[in-house]
């Protein structure tokens, strides 16, 4: 059998479709967003509220709710990302600090409850997959795929209709604000899509490569490009192909869905960045 | 009616007053300095100025077709606009931002204003260059751009002069100067007072315990007085 033989194969189990649709749609919308977090000088809050999202995580199994867990992960990670994006507002170099606290506090806290209460037999696996999302993503249920794409898609919507507000603001935050708007208000809304994506993120990649999601796209395409609207649509695009391909090389090598991903986000990364430097001679 | 009428206005931060019952006025075409030392609120008055903060008490009254929010602002660069992919039309675009309302995108009558704005600058053969690969004046008469894309009649400036070199503070000023000449206001906080009292019209200096206001040769009169 070839490649596309095998592949035509596997794309008639529904939980290979499922997997491809939710892990595009995330893929996209983390991009789209990483443009502003990586600019804004954000990026850590990405790395932080994946954290966030793993304690969240270990408290709804604990308490023996893992079909419900969203209930208690989502709510979670929400407040933290507007607590965090407020921090790094007000002062610089203790937010800091207080992120990197509260992002080890929730693995540490989280980790701990776990062994604590020895819900499970086979602890450490639980927590590998959580952490690097081995093989959640092959494991959804339709529930979880229809919520994944009205959320992703109101990511979608939500960023073309503010793509203006959020240039305003990405740019010049002050002068944004001097004009009459609202910045709280948006970097309110950013701080909840944010959250919402990273715990979307986490059945994709796991808690531990989220950031890898958000910020490599990003970084890759400001390599080569140079306006804001070039930037967020070679992103996406940059995104959508490495989660692609690294779903279809995961599902026919059996390699872990997260870790093949990040790596083709790398090695997208290594590619542009050589022929930046190329150019630039 | 003046621009903008500022009257026993008391301001500071972290709950503790700075500044006392300061009243000046920002006439149509005016050119106001604010000058004092370090520390002393130049700064924080902007803020209240541009309505990024709340003043304990005292009242800015804006008049003469000037709303708020109707004001161009030109602070400081920061970081992030340093190595920021975008392009010059964007950016300058960007000042459009307050016309948007309730709507979603800029529509023909905003580019064509950033393009007049372009061409006012003489970066419209920037206009789809990065804004990361200009040169710091360059990028200077870009934000200058943006701010008259947001009004006409008003610019503030925060020390606009503290990071560039002694070229590009000179066409600065050149560039303020022919922007007040067409007719928009200007004020500007600088620690330069000696080029401060060369271009402006009136002063405005903060103090701890005395405040002065008044036109340039006032205030030298008034400073000759208290040497």
């Amino acid at each position: 059998m070839n490649i596309f033989t095998t592949l035509a194969v596997y794309f008639k189990y529904p939980f290979v479709q499922y997997a491809f649709i939710v892990g595009i749609l995330i893929a996209l919308c983390s991009s789209l967003l990483g443009v502003t977090l990586v600019l804004k000088r954000f990026s850590y809050i990405g790395d932080g509220l994946s954290h966030v999202a793993f304690g969240g995580m270990c408290i709804a199994m604990v308490l023996n709710l893992i079909k419900e867990k969203m209930i208690i992960i989502l709510p979670v990670t929400i407040i933290s990302a507007i607590l965090l994006l407020k921090q790094g507002q007000s002062s610089k170099i203790n937010g800091d600090a207080k992120i990197a606290m509260i992002s080890v506090g929730s693995l540490a806290l989280g980790y701990l409850l776990l062994n604590v209460t020895a819900f499970s037999a086979n602890i450490s696996a639980d927590v590998c997959t959580t952490l690097f999302g081995s093989t959640s993503i092959l494991t959804l249920t339709k529930g979880e795929v229809w919520l994944c794409v009205i959320l992703s898609l109101l990511v979608v919507v939500i960023f073309v209709l503010m793509y203006n507000r959020i240039f305003a603001i990405t740019f010049d935050e002050t002068f944004a604000k001097s004009t009459g708007m609202n910045t709280e208000l948006y970097n309110l809304g950013l701080a909840t899509v944010i959250a919402v994506i990273i715990v979307l993120a986490m059945n994709l990649v796991g808690s531990l490569l989220i950031s890898a999601l958000v910020i490599f796209p990003a970084e890759t395409s400001m390599q080569l490009f140079k306006s804001f609207k070039m930037v967020t649509i070679s992103s996406a695009v940059i995104s959508v192909v490495c989660a692609a391909i690294g779903l279809l090389i995961a599902i026919l090598y059996g390699t872990p869905v997260g870790s093949t991903i990040v790596a083709a986000d790398l090695v997208a990364f290594v590619a542009f960045y050589v022929i930046s430097v190329i150019r630039s001679r | 009616m003046a621009l903008i009428d500022v009257k026993e206005l008391s301001f500071g931060y972290d709950n503790v007053e700075i500044i006392k019952k300061l009243s000046f006025k920002v006439d149509e075409g005016d050119y106001l300095c604010v000058i004092g030392e370090n520390g002393v609120g130049k700064s924080t008055l902007i803020k209240v100025l541009l309505g990024l903060k709340k003043p304990y008490s005292g009242t800015i009254e804006f008049g003469d077709g000037l709303k708020p929010h109707e004001t161009g602002y030109l602070a400081q660069q920061t970081l992030v606009q340093k190595d920021f992919p975008a392009t010059v039309r964007e950016i300058v675009l960007s000042g459009c931002q307050g016309f948007l309302g309730k709507g979603f995108f800029y529509r023909a009558e905003h580019k064509k204003l950033a393009e007049e704005n372009m061409k006012r600058m003489n970066i419209y053969e920037l206009a789809d260059k990065s804004y990361r690969e200009l040169s710091g004046g360059q990028q200077q008469r870009v934000l200058f751009a943006r701010c008259l894309c947001a009004t006409k009649k008003l610019i503030v400036l925060d020390e606009p002069s503290a990071s560039l070199d002694h070229e590009t503070t000179k066409e600065m000023y050149s560039i303020i100067r022919k922007l007040n000449h067409e007719g928009t206001a200007i004020v500007m906080i600088s620690h330069d007072i000696e080029t401060a009292l060369a271009e402006s019209k009136h002063v405005l200096m903060l103090n701890d315990h005395e405040n002065f206001y008044g036109t340039v040769s006032e205030y030298k009169e008034w400073k000759g007085g208290n040497i």
